[in-house]
């Protein structure tokens, strides 16, 4: 029986892919080198790691309003992850989302969603509905 | 939602597709945090450095800038966070021909639309200043938090696509900071050690952010034994909003909307609070230390200068000569620009060998391509902010005062 977390109905389509955790925070203009498609902030937890088409879970986002922009930018370069989890957004990256039609969720009825999901699980996110299902196990 | 007849004709179509995407936009935020309706706004702030929007979000923008004037011009005052390229100057910082080509074209876009190319991230100490109570829809983490906290304005952080939307339509969804019950106290932080200069204030911002985390929590920071300036405040703020992404704080005593500490909390049971003291700061300055490497870059920017930040820089460089292995580079408004001209004070910043830039911000002006073209790595500020955002860019960051960091400028490495 796939475990499945509920949250606030989200931004965009449906989407199916491999999760990336940390309990880390987000911005799109401090953390990656969006042309590598990499975490570069040496400080954050994913530093090194390869974002692309991964569904990133995390815990917040963190400062700039350039997230706005670069999430769609990053959508239409194809350099970019599959969809985006939160515990909680801040008004930058719902834009963002917004504008990029990148599929995006938060505010989940668990305390902490970056703890329950694991980085390599095979995750479903239905934002309409407001639910998570991890796949890969019971 | 509930929208007026307007924002419906607006969604239908009605005013044509460019105010169409921006209700729609509005629309999709507003259902996101559960927005009962949009709110009227008199301003809107939009940040667009072409780094940020890149080639696709530039083409977005003229796609729209092509719609008929009345289908396209803002409805109101709507001014622009820096850009990414200052065009006196891109050549000495190796920035390229194509940067310059990809930021005239988002300025002729923004012109089209009728948005005031202001190019500044203090408007509150520069163009027209918030009021207590005006809701708005700034751009830029450090206005938005200066305009509630320390003016009473009601904003989100508006990205710039948001930020156009509400210039566009007029409203904004009313959600967040817009409303009365999300702006009390929500964490106590009390202060022990008194901040001493800009990078004091800009740490303490650190330190409350770092601790508060969260957008959607209000720190109130008592303890404090002196009434901050303009320009301390906008440091703390700044750090504050990046490194917490917080949009709302209260100094009781001070900021508008806590005139003591049982207002700062709405009158809720004030919390306990959490200590702040002198081993916090060193603790936060010893996170940047770096003793005796070169310096390559010392940069006075995020948030740019104000006209007294600008004689600050000018007295301290008097007289002395950057070192010919570093550059030091001091950020300000256009408008400031002008000022400082006609005063006299970029001409003694650049007696130094300094470099002086208008109408930009750095970390917001490709700093990771000038890292690579000048062989810039480690990076001397006195904004918090900045050494907070500039090792996402492969630099390594150190934090001191106004005051060391010209003196590591002129000595060429961290003293």
């Amino acid at each position: 029986m796939p475990i499945v977390y509920r949250c606030h109905p989200g931004i965009g389509a449906a989407v199916t892919g491999t999760a990336l955790v940390a309990e880390d925070n987000f911005s799109a203009r401090y953390d990656l080198d969006r042309k590598k498609g990499v975490f570069s902030r040496p400080a954050h937890k994913l530093f090194g790691e390869d974002y692309r088409d991964k569904i990133l879970v995390l815990n917040t986002a963190k400062g700039g309003v350039a997230s706005a922009w670069m999430l769609r930018e990053m959508v239409q370069s194809g350099i970019t992850p599959k969809a985006l989890v939160f515990n909680t957004v801040n008004t930058i990256l719902a834009q963002g989302g917004a504008f990029a039609d990148l599929t995006m969720v938060d505010r989940f009825e668990c305390p902490n969603i970056t703890t329950q999901i694991r980085s390599g699980d095979e995750v479903h996110i239905d934002p309409e509905k407001g639910e998570v299902t991890v796949l890969n196990r019971d | 939602m509930k929208l007026d007849d307007e924002t419906q004709g607006m969604l239908a179509g009605e005013f044509g597709p460019v105010r169409q995407w921006a209700a729609h936009h509005q629309v999709t935020v507003g259902n996101f945090f559960d927005a009962e309706d949009l709110v009227p706004v008199g301003q809107a702030h939009i940040m667009a450095d072409t780094e940020a929007t890149g080639s696709s979000g530039v083409e977005f923008l003229e796609e729209l800038a092509k719609a008929p004037q009345n289908q396209r011009r803002v409805r109101i005052p709507t001014i622009t966070d820096p850009r990414g390229v200052d065009f006196n100057a891109y050549k000495r910082l190796k920035q390229t021909d194509g940067m310059v080509d990809l930021e005239r074209r988002l300025i002729a876009a923004f012109e089209a639309f009728g948005v005031l190319m202001t190019n500044t991230c203090i408007n509150y100490q520069t163009i027209l200043p918030p009021v207590h109570g005006e809701h708005l829809a700034f751009g830029d983490t450090g206005v938005v938090i200066y305009s509630n906290a320390v003016l009473g304005a009601r904003s989100n952080f508006e990205g710039g696509p948001s930020a156009l939307s509400a210039a566009l339509t007029g409203r904004t969804p009313r959600y967040g900071y817009h409303l009365e019950q999300n702006r009390v106290g929500t964490i106590h932080y009390e202060v022990s050690h008194q901040p001493r200069d800009l990078s004091d204030w800009g740490a303490l911002g650190g330190i409350v952010g770092r601790r508060t985390d969260s957008y959607w929590r209000v720190p109130v920071v008592s303890g404090l034994k002196s009434v901050p300036n303009s320009d301390e405040m906008k440091h703390f703020g700044a750090a504050a909003a990046s490194f917490g992404s917080l949009a709302m704080f209260h100094i009781p005593g001070v900021t508008p909307e806590a005139p003591d500490i049982a207002a700062a909390f709405g009158g809720n049971p004030i919390p306990k609070a959490e200590a702040i003291a002198a081993a916090d700061f060193e603790a936060f300055y010893e996170s940047y230390a770096a003793r005796g490497d070169k310096v390559d870059v010392v940069v006075f920017s995020a948030p740019q200068l104000s006209l007294l930040e600008m004689e600050q820089v000018a007295n301290l460089c008097d007289g002395r000569r950057i070192h010919s292995g570093t550059t030091l580079i001091a950020v300000t408004s256009p408008e400031i620009k002008f000022a400082a001209d006609r005063m006299g004070l970029t001409k003694r910043i650049e007696a130094s060998g300094a470099i002086v830039l208008e109408g930009v911000c750095f970390y917001q002006s490709y700093a990771r391509e000038m890292a690579e073209a000048n062989g810039w790595k480690r990076l001397m500020s006195n904004s918090a902010k900045l050494v907070n955002i500039i090792g996402g860019y492969g630099y390594k960051p150190t934090l001191a005062t106004m005051e060391k960091c010209v003196d590591c400028a002129v000595a060429g490495k961290v003293l």
